[in-house]
């Protein structure tokens, strides 16, 4: 029960903060896809890099374990593919869905009732894919530093590089 | 940065990293990465035995998140509605809150009295996104936050492939350049 609470409270910070940086809103998700309004990447990675930072220090102190989805190619590239299309018609991915709701976006109930819909499908078909999809190029549990035999840290800073060298011409182009 | 045309809106970045330690909070008290799309595995399957738990029962996906006789509803059903209540807060508290059947800009390129077909689009699409993300094992949320701040392969993987079908889709949708 108590889990529940606190699944219930980190939904209202999210949901909260998700909010206040308009990541909420069909314009700004289609603006991303558009490469006309980067709010969405800004916000994404923002939270990317400070949960990287955290996760790992928090990993290398023995308090946390990670908890790693495992990778298939055939599942992670063909899925992705298949959510991105989905993605770019109705606006919104699963959690904003809901937050969208929440500040009266009416489209977005439809579009919930659709991943209901979608989920259902799922689930008759799950059987057929996992023969097949969802057996194509399985590396299990993987990190990139464990793929590329580096330390974690290396890594760490790339991305950090990368990110703020990406925020920093989004800013200088107006994105 | 602040737009000042956009009532109670905070810089993307801060808000972004406050998510962030909102993450790591989460796992360090409970364990739990963020993510969203499992819930609504456990919803389609918590609204299908109402009409016929024998089926869902014998469904290998959805008895996977569905026992016989449990309620289903776990941490992430819960931070899913979480998400809807902090929305309305922050609207509600800063004056956003707006009804609004059929976004701006679609409105700009479609016209404004296309409520259905705006409707239609969003129910297509949220049932392909979902049977997408279900197949990748995540969404925007569990591959792309959660994910990718782990240095998972997957996330990695699954972030790229959920930005170039979108680019595709949009791109189909509204052409090229600004409007």
């Amino acid at each position: 029960m108590n889990l529940l609470i606190w699944g219930l409270a980190t939904g209202i910070a999210f949901g909260f903060l998700l909010q206040k940086g308009r990541v909420l809103r069909y314009d700004k998700q289609l603006g991303a896809l558009r490469l006309i309004d980067m709010t969405i990447v800004k916000f994404m990675f923002s939270t990317v890099l400070v949960g990287m930072v955290g996760i790992y220090l928090l990993h290398d102190m023995g308090l946390i374990s990670l908890k790693l989805k495992a990778t298939i190619l055939g599942g992670n590239i063909i899925g992705g593919l298949i959510f991105g299309v989905g993605w770019g018609l109705v606006g919104y991915c699963p959690g904003t869905s809901m937050g969208a709701i929440g500040e009266g976006r009416v489209d977005a109930f439809w579009g919930i009732l659709g991943m209901l819909f979608g989920a259902a499908v799922y689930a008759e078909v799950y059987p057929q894919l996992k023969t097949s999809v969802l057996t194509w190029g399985n590396f299990g549990k993987i990190t990139l530093p464990q793929l590329l035999g580096v330390n974690h840290w290396l890594l760490v800073a790339a991305m950090i590089v990368l990110a703020l060298g990406m925020f920093f011409w989004f800013e200088k182009k107006g994105l | 940065m602040k737009q000042t045309d956009d009532p109670g809106s905070w810089n993307p970045y801060l808000a972004g990293a406050l998510t962030g330690l909102v993450a790591v909070a989460s796992v360090f008290f409970t364990g739990q990465f963020l993510g969203a799309s499992t819930s609504f595995v456990r919803s389609a399957g918590m609204l299908e035995r109402l009409v016929n738990s024998e089926r869902v029962a014998q469904n290998s996906y959805l008895s996977k998140y569905l026992q016989p006789g449990v309620s289903g509803i776990d941490w992430q059903w819960m931070f899913v509605i979480g998400i809807l209540l902090g929305a309305l807060i922050a609207a509600a508290t800063s004056g956003s809150f707006r009804l609004q059947a059929v976004p701006d800009m679609w409105q700009r390129r479609f016209g404004s009295k296309t409520a259905f077909s705006r409707a239609l689009t969003a129910f297509i699409g949220g049932a392909i996104l979902l049977f997408g993300a279900r197949l990748a094992g995540g969404c925007p949320s569990g591959h792309g936050l959660s994910g990718v701040m782990q240095l998972a392969v997957s996330g990695l993987v699954a972030l790229v492939c959920f930005f170039a079908g979108g680019m595709l889709v949009a791109r189909l949708l509204y052409g090229k350049g600004d409007e």
